[in-house]
């Protein structure tokens, strides 16, 4: 091992049922550098992190530590700890029903016994420290998801590792935590830490990395610094082919013709409900791509769980094509051509342990009935027939979700509800925590659909995708609608200007 | 984003890779069931004959170990049908159905004896339907009871049935006065024994009969994919229009259905009821059916063929040991020691353990062919 270099990968084989996730992987991490870890949906970063880290074991290959002479073999995630790797998740991994102290210290206290006290002040100190709105008693699953990631990270600086791993840190959260967590970083690279930064953020990588190592479909494609690799260039890579603009988007539909003097699709008067958001209006035409935007807990995911009926709804009136109807429970929304695509995807999306094929069929499925499944045949014909067309990387449609890469699994349950065959969609970040080439393939996808005479409901936390997809964006703050932009309002400062209340 | 998909050797077709799974979890309670196969030939191949004699009703009747193993075994195998639903849906156990059993028995012999004076030749078969229904409906209303703590109060399985548990027992006694119960009139007798002049056990015919519906139930149906949806991501199901609380509740029901029949056949064995044993300890033996099956306990996905051939496998194993001179109040202890070897080979961690080995040779030999070239 080289001087300076504090980890080595070499000749990382992992393989999972009918797929090659990684082939023969070499990567290396030096002393106090932030390194990026890039690449498509699938292409093996998750997969990487996760043989690091011992929660796979790894296939094939070798891993050398500074300070250890020969492999280092990292059996099971404490392992890794021990070793001085830590690591945060894209998903939260920690436990939310213990306090936030507790998930900073669980499983790395020495002694048999827990002094309670000093633990929870060392927290408090170190929360402070980092500036995080949290209370060392507060139980952490009462946490907003930011602060959760936050806390997951206070947990990695505090065990003084020597690799810290940010898998896609940065997802949930807003623009004033990124920098106070990039500031952090730069004090850790300061002290020699070394930092594996995975993310699909592009401004981010150049931003605070010093390197990037690029991988394709479980293959390593490079190493390279900085300064040497711009921006256009790393995209290609990551993609095997010229980068597609984003910025033709728009072009490729006319989004100016819908009639909006005719009769809505769905119309909301008055609708509120259990989980904290303001009675609100709102109506949505044939063939319009409209938006929901505001900060974390503005209420946007709320307002629109509120129209599919997911979470109860105490008080409103609701008209589809100018009719009124109830909407009390998913399945209402459902028979009345509306599609819900949820925010958390783990959580609410997926169901984990269940083939692609099912996972696809469910909503028509249950749409049609209890008593009248679908022959197998047919379900195979869904599938494949989506599979094909949402480009879905599978083994087949048998193999269970779960074992997808995130951006893949989106793409199932995106199936599955572009299957439902909806008059009226909603997306609630479809592009979260998926790489570059999908995201614009969903963009241009929900376009296709609104040209069809759909009507779409797009969220995304970033500011840019809506404006390239949405002719409306609905603004919110504080669980209150504050505003609706259209036409040459929808630009990034007027956005902002409206989300941060500082209108003129 | 059309790079060609990289796949391995052994998953060239994915359809086949996933049989190959499917079968991974039968070929546990096979393998268990080839394993007391061989040990009794090796032991006493006289173990396997089957005879056909004069019963003391004076028809002729099959007889020998197999044919009481799968006689004996029914009860066990109708019980793994709902009791793996019950798994699947709600990712816990139903630890009532041995008191629940009780309860169901003494129904039908509290209707069969209190209408007994009154029986005079053919009227038997209106009464004996009026008693199933009775007790059909009873244990479904108790399934029920169990089903809705689960679903609406979210009690853990395990926690809500130890109610029913506790006090079935009881409540049995309560519905006969604690008095012996004994039904004297032969007829009775048929669906726990023969029937006249057929020489398959009545038993055998009436689980064939729960086996038979459950596969219409679940070829017709969406029950599968509901409760395995429900079990898997109950919050995902939910917004999928599936209303998880009512397939909970379902699969408690079923249960209790499957616990109406059970009692049915078990009073019929012997006409009578003793209270505190009558399917004494079942409702292990049944959650250790799904288990062997292969299946997960904490819920999700399910293998019903699995399940109730690894019923089969536990009746099995009694008889064995019975056979093998094991003295009655040493068996369970014994029977442990089987256990807890088919349950570590039936584990994920040790398929996943399996997989991995055979992935890891894959990845050797792909890492030489790269050498090579």
């Amino acid at each position: 091992m080289e001087q300076g270099t504090v980890l080595e990968m070499r000749g990382i084989c992992k393989y999972f049922p009918g797929v090659r996730a990684l082939e023969q992987v070499d990567f290396t991490l030096r002393e106090g550098e932030i390194h990026a870890l890039m690449g498509e949906n699938g292409a093996g970063k998750s997969t990487l992190i996760k043989v690091l880290t011992g929660v796979y074991p790894k296939d094939a290959g070798a891993i050398y530590l500074a300070g250890v002479d020969g492999q280092v073999h990292i059996k099971s995630p404490q392992d890794a700890q021990n070793n001085g790797i830590a690591t945060v998740y894209q998903e939260i991994t920690l436990c939310p029903n213990l306090t936030v102290a507790e998930n900073m210290y669980i499983g790395r206290t020495r002694s048999a016994l827990t002094n309670w006290q000093k633990m929870n002040s060392d927290a408090g100190k170190l929360l402070d420290e980092l500036g995080i709105p949290a209370h060392p008693k507060q139980q952490l699953g009462n946490c907003s998801i930011a602060v959760q990631q936050m806390v997951a990270i206070a947990r990695a600086v505090d065990m003084e590792c020597k690799v810290l791993i940010l898998d896609e840190p940065t997802s949930s959260l807003d623009e004033q935590e990124v920098q106070k967590l990039f500031g952090l970083m730069r004090d850790l690279k300061k002290k020699g830490v070394g930092i594996i930064f995975v993310t699909h953020f592009l401004e981010q990588v150049y931003e605070v990395c010093d390197r990037i190592t690029v991988l394709r479909d479980g293959q390593l494609v490079g190493e390279y610094i900085i300064e040497d690799l711009p921006r256009v260039q790393l995209v290609s890579k990551m993609l095997g082919k010229d980068f597609d603009d984003m910025a033709d988007i728009k072009s490729d539909s006319d989004t100016d013709n819908i009639d909006y003097s005719s009769t809505p699709v769905y119309e909301a008067i008055g609708l509120t409900g259990t989980t904290g958001i303001k009675p609100f209006d709102f109506r949505i035409h044939k063939g319009e791509v409209n938006g929901f935007t505001g900060l974390l807990g503005s209420g946007r995911s709320e307002s629109v769980r509120a129209i599919f009926g997911a979470d109860r709804v105490t008080r409103g009136r609701v008209m589809i094509d100018g009719r009124p109807v109830k909407i009390r429970k998913p399945l209402d929304a459902m028979k009345h051509g509306i599609s819900y695509l949820p925010e958390d995807r783990k959580r609410d999306g997926i169901v984990g342990d269940l083939s692609v094929r099912d996972n696809i069929i469910l909503a028509l499925q249950v749409m049609k009935g209890f008593f009248k499944p679908f022959s197998r045949a047919q379900a195979e014909q869904f599938a494949d027939e989506y599979i094909k067309l949402l480009n879905i990387k599978t083994a087949s449609s048998e193999t269970p979700i779960k074992s997808l890469s995130g951006g893949n699994q989106q793409k199932v349950i995106l199936a599955r509800w572009l299957l439902a065959n909806p008059v009226y969609l909603i997306l609630d970040e479809p592009t979260r925590g998926i790489d570059v080439g999908t995201k614009v393939e969903i963009q241009k996808l929900v376009l296709k659909l609104a040209a069809e005479g759909k009507s779409v409901t797009f969220i995304s936390s970033e500011i840019d995708e809506m404006i390239r997809t949405c002719s409306r964006l609905v603004v919110m703050r504080d669980g209150k609608v504050v505003g609706e932009l259209k036409g040459e309002d929808l630009n990034q400062n007027k956005i902002m200007a409206t989300i941060a209340g500082g209108e003129s | 984003m059309t790079t060609p998909e990289p796949r391995l050797k052994t998953g060239r077709s994915g359809k086949r890779l996933l049989e190959k799974f499917g079968l991974t979890q039968l070929i546990i309670p096979f393998v268990a069931l080839l394993f007391l196969v061989l040990l009794n030939l090796f032991v006493d191949p006289s173990f396997f004959k089957i005879a056909l004699e004069k019963s003391s009703t004076g028809y002729y009747i099959l007889s020998g170990n197999l044919i009481s193993i799968i006689d004996n075994g029914s009860e066990l195998a109708i019980l793994a049908i709902g009791m793996t639903l019950v798994t699947s849906a709600s990712g816990g156990q139903d630890i009532s159905v041995g008191s629940a059993i009780a309860i169901a028995g003494s129904i039908v012999l509290r209707v069969i004896k209190g209408l007994s004076p009154s029986i005079s030749g053919g009227e038997l078969a209106v009464y004996l339907i009026f008693a199933f229904v009775l007790c059909v409906v009873a244990s479904a209303l108790f399934g029920a009871f169990n089903g809705s703590l689960v679903a609406f109060f979210k009690i853990q399985p395990m926690v809500a049935t130890l109610i029913l548990f506790t006090a079935g027992r009881s409540i049995a006694a309560w519905i006969n006065n604690n008095e012996n119960i004994s039904i004297t009139d032969d007829r009775f007798k048929y669906f726990g024994n023969f029937l006249p002049g057929i020489p398959v056990p009545t038993p055998v015919f009436i689980s064939a009969v729960c086996m038979i519906v459950i596969a219409l139930v679940l070829k017709f149906t969406n029950l599968r994919l509901y409760s395995q949806a429900v079990g898997i991501n109950a919050s995902s199901s939910r917004l999928n229009g599936i209303n998880p609380k009512m397939i909970k509740l379902l699969s408690f029901i079923i249960l209790g259905v499957c616990v109406a029949v059970c009692g049915f056949i078990k009073v019929s064995r012997t006409a009578s009821i003793t209270y505190a044993v009558i399917a004494n300890n079942i409702e292990m033996d049944a959650i250790l059916a799904v288990a062997l099956g292969g299946n997960n306990l904490g819920g999700g996905k399910f293998n019903m063929t699995a399940s109730i051939i690894g019923a089969y496998v536990i009746q099995f194993l009694t008889t064995t040991l019975f056979k093998l001179k094991v003295s009655s109040s040493a068996i369970s202890a014994y029977k442990a020691v089987v256990v807890i070897f088919l349950i570590i080979l039936s584990a994920p961690v040790v398929r996943k353990w399996l997989g991995d080995l055979k992935n890891k040779h894959i990845a050797s030999r792909a890492k030489v062919k790269k050498e090579g070239v």
